[in-house]
């Protein structure tokens, strides 16, 4: 990240053209110009997780399953994983985000479940590859309370921010700092009681910005179950199920964008109409 | 302060350390369980250099005697709440006969509905609160939800203050076992009632004299 000559951070006159942005916004936005019709076609979700059990009928496949350990010398290594789900975490998220987006891929990257020892530096290196990839919407039910992985982890959500990654990460309901979900470059979600799973809530008090379902969900479960629980874990791939939406209908949003949009369509402030 | 002086007045400090420990623990799945009207609580604490869970307390149902088991730190829904360091609610874990059973090994114990918290300490995690089996209500409310975390936040506070003593016993108990008397009379002394206390000052400063002679 960061190659390449640095751009001038001016704009000259006869640059102005050149930027130009296709006015292609409705007078209002709707919920119905934003998702009506979407089906997450397009749209490549990574879920940054516990990995994800790919036989799940929940689930429905994976296009692509990465796990991350750490190497001899104590870096991060990105290898293949044929182990699917270590605890379950992954693929209860994975299982939200298809019912939601059937058509999107969903790619694993297993950052959870190798030990306690090492997690933060599996995680940072999880997250940087995840952004390397392009991916359109990165799912984070997680979080780190060490503050040595703050300043990296606020570049690395900066940096997904620029390269037009939505980053969804779950928010804290304990009053402990953990991160990335306090950082302003991503979309930070809590929980609602409602049951239904497109309804969510714009939060005009942050840090938390969003709230989407999280309580009483029926989640894929490890060995092709499914069980109802409660979390911010699940309301998290909620939100990135309905930002996969939005960009399936819409890829060209900068993430900008598609929270201004995600502000317009929620409940408490556009609704359903 | 001499150097000694100052190890008696940490030793007086740190003394029934561990049993303030273990009285904590018992106190803080009692407390977790009652706040809930749950069947049982239970508590993992985090052994960073096994990379294990350890199973250190239970209130109500459950096997005291598998205290002490020991269980990967990345597994099973503890290790779920410890990595993700975010709680969960599961109403129906027997929906899950394999999970189920797994938890039975661990507590002796087979809950339906599941409350599981981690205990964070700054920007530590300490272990794993867990609160089995609290009555069904029709709708699960998100208050319950922001209580179980207020109760875990001050129950880490207290378990992080004992641990920090408890280190501080140990490399005491490392340095040699002199002072461990000085620290038994210190907290004896502490016990006693005003009258009491003014004599034993006095007997403790003519031992002094003798000892200086």
């Amino acid at each position: 990240m960061g190659e390449g000559p640095l751009p001038a951070w001016s704009l000259p006159p006869e640059e102005i053209e050149r930027i130009r942005v296709e006015a292609a916004w409705p007078e209002r936005v709707t919920r119905a110009w934003a998702i009506e019709g979407a089906t997450g076609s397009g749209v490549r979700v990574c879920v940054l997780d516990s990995g994800v059990e790919p036989d799940h009928p929940r689930v429905g496949g994976v296009q692509g399953a990465v796990a991350v350990s750490l190497g001899e010398d104590g870096e991060p290594v990105v290898g293949d994983d044929a182990e699917g789900d270590t605890c379950g975490h992954g693929t209860a998220c994975a299982g939200i985000i298809r019912a939601l987006a059937p058509d999107c891929e969903i790619h694993s990257v297993r950052v959870l479940g190798a030990g306690f020892t090492g997690s933060g530096p599996v995680l940072l290196g999880g997250l940087r590859w995840a952004i390397e990839q392009g991916f359109d919407v990165i799912n984070m039910s997680l979080s780190t309370t060490k503050r040595q992985f703050a300043e990296v982890l606020h570049e690395l959500a900066d940096t997904a921010y620029f390269k037009r990654t939505i980053l969804v990460a779950s928010a804290h309901n304990m009053p402990v700092e953990s991160y990335p979900w306090r950082f302003s470059s991503v979309i930070s979600v809590g929980s609602h009681a409602e049951p239904d799973s497109l309804a969510f809530f714009y939060n005009p008090d942050p840090p938390v910005e969003f709230f989407a379902r999280g309580v009483d969900v029926e989640l894929a479960w490890m060995g092709g179950g499914v069980i109802r629980a409660t979390g911010n874990s699940f309301a998290t791939p909620h939100m990135s199920g309905i930002c996969a939406l939005v960009r399936s209908k819409h890829p060209q949003l900068t993430p900008f964008q598609l929270k201004s949009v995600l502000h317009l369509i929620a409940d408490n402030v556009g609704g359903r109409t | 302060m001499s150097e000694d002086g100052f190890r008696a007045a940490v030793a007086a400090g740190v003394m029934g350390a561990d049993d303030a420990y273990r009285s904590l623990l018992q106190s803080v799945v009692d407390v977790a369980r009652s706040i809930f009207g749950a069947k049982a609580s239970s508590i993992f604490l985090l052994d960073e250099e096994a990379d294990e869970l350890v199973f250190e307390a239970v209130s109500g149902e459950g096997e005291r005697s598998l205290i002490g088991m020991r269980i990967p730190s990345s597994t099973g829904i503890a290790g779920w709440t410890l990595v993700t360091r975010q709680p969960l609610v599961i109403e129906d874990l027997t929906q899950d006969p394999r999970h189920a059973r797994e938890v039975a090994e661990r507590s002796g114990y087979v809950p339906k509905g599941i409350m599981s918290v981690p205990l964070l300490a700054d920007e530590r995690v300490l272990g794993v609160l867990q609160v089995l089996d609290r009555p069904k209500r029709p709708d699960f409310s998100l208050q319950e939800m922001e209580l179980l975390g207020l109760f875990a936040n001050q129950a880490a506070i207290a378990l992080d203050l004992m641990q920090r003593t408890r280190r501080a016993k140990a490399a005491l108990d490392a340095v040699g076992g002199d002072v461990e008397i000085v620290a038994r009379v210190a907290a004896a002394l502490d016990d006693l009632t005003e009258g009491d206390r003014s004599r034993a000052m006095r007997l403790l400063e003519a031992l002094e004299a003798v000892l200086r002679a």
